[in-house]
């Protein structure tokens, strides 16, 4: 594995590779001592063209637990405010010996280009690119539901799981679909027709409109925000009857059966798509997910990094 | 030294300990490891994987035999702290166990199966630094077959076997492997 760009083709094998790896390295994170020599001398570069916190703090951890150096550019502020392509910061980049690059980026396939192009030699992590994919978010999702529903064996089979809400503006929900198909988990997407993707009948999901009927027979819920920055058209009459309908309240909870998790990539809503006594229920695992973040992403690294580069391999 | 040289010593090639060799070593290494401790109140084995573990168990089994002395096992796994982590493609990860005490003031005896250049055990060292503070660090090894290349020596050493580096030396366990055997063959082949 040289880039982590999407779940779309990362292998069972891979995916649950570094499930297990992150398992190994979540003892890490309750240590005294949290930090590990295994990436010093390698530079990870934190490329961030949109905001972030939980996803930039999250990779900035896990890359100083495993001693890389880090250097977080965020575009605003930057020289990209004056016009600078993504080629010529690329090439900053490289100039300056940078090992990795986790970027995140407003246009789908952002990513894919960074790393075909022939400008880098760097490895590339996908930190979310427009609609498209959310890698990461993804891989920490599927550790989360593997911690609590399957003991941290084996693959998702038999587990299901509701996304409910905005699919269609989601790459967190696209990562998610693909991940989960691959480990073997049953995904119902629920939300208003509106906030569907157009072709959703070719995403291996199965398609709900109606919240109350799904809860009933679900391991896993995930619910996904309201993306008020997307919502430029008319998707819904209006945010109350959304959150009435598709809102995860405390009545709706009673629903899940025995034993389901309650999850959220953040940031939340309070109100709109969660409410606040759900967010901090006794199902939720959305703090646990945060944390769970740290320890995909560090295993994500020292998979990309740890080993051998191309070209640096001697005997 | 000239390679056909060493491929001549190879020919001596065989079975360096057998199953009952092997449990009578692990005794021995028990006998001297409650001798040499007896002042210190707690004693942790920390094997390291992958057969270190397995063989840090029985003798731990056996002290507690001999002695009735509570020695606990822990697992260290130190790919992390590797030096040449560079040099090939990302290792597995290994699950490190400690006691549930810790091993804080406590004497720590290293464990491992085949002690060669030394540097897995200073990668054991690293790697126990960010676990504790140990009143002392001990190292016990199954076979001591030389060529170190850092200043390392074992306190407690199975047998010492003079090899050549054209020749590995395979430790089979039970728990691992399914037999229980020291061998000594050309490398590459088992």
């Amino acid at each position: 594995m040289k880039h982590l760009l999407s779940t779309h083709d990362l292998s069972k094998e891979n995916a649950l590779n570094i499930l297990d790896t992150a398992r190994m390295l979540s003892d890490v994170s309750d240590r005294t001592i949290r930090k590990l020599p295994t990436l010093r001398g390698r530079t990870v570069v934190n490329l961030f063209y949109e905001d972030s916190t939980r996803t930039r703090i999250s990779f900035e951890a896990a890359a100083k637990r495993l001693s890389a150096d880090v250097i977080n550019f965020s575009a605003k502020g930057s020289s990209v405010s004056k016009g600078e392509s993504l080629k010529d910061t690329a090439l900053t980049l490289k100039a300056m010996g940078a090992d990795a690059i986790v970027m995140r980026h407003h246009a789908s396939g952002a990513a894919h280009i960074l790393a075909n192009s022939g400008w880098i030699d760097a490895t590339v992590v996908n930190a979310g690119d427009g609609l498209h994919e959310h890698p990461t978010q993804a891989l920490l999702d599927a550790y989360t539901i593997r911690h609590h529903l399957r003991a941290n064996e084996g693959d998702l089979s038999g587990v299901r799981v509701a996304i409910v809400g905005d699919i269609l503006h989601s790459r967190v929900a696209r990562s998610n679909i693909w991940l989960l198909n691959t480990l073997g988990a049953h995904v119902t997407v629920v939300a208003p027709p509106t906030l569907l993707p157009v072709a959703v009948n070719s995403l291996p999901v199965e398609v709900s409109y109606d919240l109350d009927s799904v809860l009933g027979k679900v391991d896993a819920v995930m619910m996904l925000r309201i993306q008020h920055e997307r919502m430029h058209d008319a998707y819904f009459p209006s945010i109350r009857e959304y959150a009435s309908r598709y809102g995860l309240d405390k009545g709706r909870v009673q629903l899940l059966p025995q034993g389901s998790i309650v999850m959220h990539p953040g940031p939340m809503n309070r109100g709109i798509e969660i409410s606040a006594e759900v967010a901090d229920g006794e199902n939720s695992v959305i703090v646990e997910q945060v944390s769970n973040g740290v320890n995909v992403r560090m295993a994500v690294l020292y998979l990309l990094l740890g080993g051998a580069i191309e070209g640096e391999e001697k005997q | 030294m000239a390679p056909n040289q060493g491929a001549r010593q190879t020919s001596d090639a065989g079975v360096l300990l057998s199953a009952e060799d092997l449990s009578r070593v692990i005794s021995r290494i028990a006998h001297e490891i409650v001798e040499k401790t007896s002042g210190f109140d707690s004693v942790v084995l920390m094997g390291i994987h992958k057969r270190g573990y397995p063989l840090a168990k029985r003798i731990a089994d056996r002290i507690n035999q001999i002695d009735n002395q509570k020695v606990s096992v822990g697992a260290l796994d130190i790919t992390l702290h590797r030096d040449d982590l560079r040099m090939r493609p990302p290792r597995p990860l290994e699950q490190t166990d400690l006691p549930v005490a810790g091993i804080d003031g406590s004497l720590v005896v290293l464990v491992d199966d085949v002690l060669y250049s030394g540097r897995t055990i200073r990668a054991g060292l690293d790697a126990l630094s960010e676990l504790g503070r140990p009143a002392a660090v001990q190292l016990a090894v199954l076979i001591d077959r030389g060529h170190r290349e850092l200043p390392i020596r074992a306190d407690y050493v199975g047998k010492n076997v003079p090899t050549s580096t054209g020749q590995s030396v395979k430790v089979r366990l039970i728990e691992t492997d399914g037999v229980d055997e020291v061998v000594l063959s050309v490398a590459g082949k088992a």
